[in-house]
């Protein structure tokens, strides 16, 4: 059995402002990083074409290298369903995201790896965008359990699906473990299940 | 299965299907906890994502490409599961893992089907449910067999009347997709019904339901009839004899009653839908052929998308200039795309500035169309006629477009970058109109070439 992973009930540290709706993963990991049988050295490619294109593309502005939170705007992560994606986020110091919305295959890919990704409304993320981007050093406080943001002066309340923020808060995120619980019932079912046993 | 305590449902998994990108960190991490494959007579495994499409001589010209298919031929072999790979003994089923599920019967009504791979919606399309997950997923599914899964809520389409000579199902979904956004369906499932898609066969329902995760939904999904037993029967995979028959009567048993309760429900007419392109940068983003390209008015998402393709805001997608012509996929890479295509190119010669290829979704789609005559048709006209694999749809092996070339693409991501070159540009319209293109050198109206075959 796997250990347990750690309860994570707060994320803090500075952010990352990334504006733009339908950000895909394709964007955030180009596949020709996939071509790999590790997620290892991920992180030198996050958004590598975009940042190539793009000279002030936020990932290449040097006031918010080391950032913690990743806050974008609707539909991040939309697209394939490469787990490369926030791996390489994961690798590059990112721990939190804040946005509007979020593909769910993304943010179950991110939450496996302890990554939550608070939604809020498109007033307050535009309003936590601005701030940081005037303040780049300004730290961001979420808590898991309430939602609440913090950041200077401003203070939004975001939402978390309920079982992914009980997983993180239970220390249950990575749910390996509470699969494999009870696999004698995995076999019961197995044996009950038509296309298994030949109809 | 049960109800984890986090609230999530644990979902036994009927059927896991892997292939070489998204599995090798997932089998690392069992070997780290030591852990089995639970149930490997329910995984099975193909090469598709990196497979070279040109020589299959091993070892591949593409290095990582062999270091690649060498790691799922060893995991394969270390956790006894079947794998289907690019040559030798059981290279014959190789091929897309969307294609090669149903094509095999291992694809079956009731069924939960996951896959390190976000088109596994396309299985919906024989009344399974089918979702697409991470590698820490995999990871899951191997040594559990089982997800955790939150509640889906369910969104019905109904598609109703029929639709126009020259309209396929690609057009279809793609008009849903420009209806209903591309983050429309973030938190649902999408059924499709509704007298156009009762008349569809398995291989178009196939096509809808491959791209609902475009339209933001987790999964697609059409109830299984007649048309869903007819296709499985005989199939290598699928129950034969006596068990066919008690087969039928629990799939019957499972399909959505009439009376079913959906959190949403939408309509179209099937008569108002034309052949239709993107314009943009993601799948949403299309248009009619008839139809000119949205205005800027101040939209950031239109104002990006028509910037990186290089386009005018009001201009007409018809005229077009294409460089290359991609037909395959996922999406649309089966034996009744390419006849439909082949249809359009008989007789017909490549624009000579065009690049044009033909990647079958699977060997057994490739034996099929040779058999049919299809692969002379196309490379008659000056078409490459490939191997399988998912090639320029996503760029991972060598088939890549180059620079900001645009591609009329049978595929089903336009994303920037998506086929391979960070500026390449992509078109998305159904086979027909990508063969229409390559001949053309343009995007036209397809239409007026079938009036052509007709008459």
């Amino acid at each position: 059995m796997s250990q347990s992973p750690a309860s994570i009930s707060h994320v803090t540290g500075r952010g990352l402002p990334l504006r733009g709706d339908d950000i895909d993963t394709d964007r955030i990991m180009p596949a020709r990083f996939l071509r790999a049988t590790s997620f290892e050295g991920l992180e030198r490619h996050v958004f590598e074409d975009d940042r190539a294109s793009t000279p002030a593309h936020p990932f290449n502005d040097a006031r918010f290298a080391g950032a913690t939170f990743l806050v974008v705007n609707r539909n991040f992560g939309c697209g394939s369903s490469r787990e490369h994606a926030p791996q390489g986020l994961a690798r590059a110091g990112i721990r939190g995201l804040i946005g509007e919305s979020f593909s769910e295959i993304f943010q179950g890919n991110a939450a496996m790896l302890g990554i939550p990704c608070f939604a809020a409304d498109r007033q307050a993320i535009d309003r936590l965008h601005t701030i940081i981007e005037h303040t780049p050093n300004l730290t961001i406080a979420a808590r898991v359990d309430t939602g609440l943001i913090t950041a200077g002066p401003l203070r939004i309340t975001a939402t978390l699906p309920a079982p992914l923020r009980d997983g993180f808060l239970s220390g249950q995120w990575n749910p390996t473990a509470m699969l494999l619980d009870r696999f004698e019932e995995v076999r019961a079912v197995a044996e009950r299940l038509p296309y298994l046993t030949g109809f | 299965m049960r109800t984890l305590p986090s609230g999530q449902t644990q979902l036994f998994i009927g059927l896991h299907l892997i292939h070489e990108v998204t599995t090798p960190q997932a089998f690392d991490m069992l070997r780290q906890h030591g852990w089995r494959v639970a149930f490997p007579e329910r995984t099975f495994g193909t090469v598709d994502h990196i497979v070279p499409t040109e020589s299959r001589r091993r070892p591949f010209v593409d290095l990582i490409a062999e270091e690649m298919t060498a790691a799922l031929e060893r995991n394969c072999r270390d956790f006894g599961i079947r794998l289907w790979g690019p040559e030798g003994a059981g290279s014959e089923n190789q091929g897309i893992v969307h294609v090669i599920g149903p094509e095999l019967g291992l694809t079956q009504p009731g069924m939960t089907i996951a896959c390190g791979d976000s088109h596994t919606s396309t299985h919906g399309a024989l009344g399974a449910l089918a979702f697409g997950i991470g590698t820490s997923q995999v990871r899951d599914v191997l040594a559990s067999q089982c997800l955790a899964l939150d509640p889906l809520k369910v969104r019905r389409i109904d598609v109703n009347g029929v639709l126009a000579p020259g309209v396929y199902a690609k057009d279809v979904i793609l008009t849903i997709i420009r209806r209903l956004g591309v983050q429309g369906g973030v938190g649902f499932a999408y059924e499709y019904g509704g007298t156009t898609v009762d008349r569809m066969t398995i291989e178009e329902r196939m096509t809808i339901c491959n791209m609902s995760i475009e339209g933001g939904a987790r999964a697609g999904y059409v109830n299984p009839d007649e048309t869903t037993y007819a296709f499985l029967r005989g199939r290598r995979f699928a129950p034969a004899g006596e068990a066919f028959e008690r087969a039928v009567a629990w799939w019957r048993s499972i399909a959505s009653d009439r009376e079913a309760a959906y959190d949403d429900r939408v309509a179209l007419d099937a008569a108002s839908i034309e052949p239709t392109v993107t314009w943009g940068i993601n799948p949403g983003q299309s248009v009619g052929v008839g139809e000119r390209l949205p205005d800027a008015a101040g939209d950031d998402s239109v104002d990006e998308a028509l910037a990186f393709m290089g386009f005018a805001a009001g201009s007409r997608i018809a005229g077009t200039p294409i460089d290359v012509a991609f037909i395959g996929s996922c999406t649309n890479g089966r034996l009744s795309d390419l006849e439909e295509a082949a249809r359009v190119v008989r007789g017909h010669r490549v624009a000579p500035h065009v690049k044009a290829l033909v990647v079958p979704g699977s060997q057994s789609v490739s034996r099929e169309a040779e058999a049919r005559g299809l692969d002379a048709v196309f490379r008659q006209a000056g078409f490459e006629w490939r191997g399988a694999g998912c090639s320029m749809c996503l760029g991972m092996n060598t088939d890549r477009l180059e620079g900001r070339q645009v591609c009329a693409s049978s595929s089903n991501r336009n994303f920037k970058g998506r086929q391979g070159s960070p500026t390449g540009r992509t078109l998305l319209m159904s086979p027909a109109m990508v063969a229409a293109a390559a001949i053309a050198g343009e995007v036209v109206d397809v239409r007026t070439m079938l009036e052509e075959v007709t008459a």
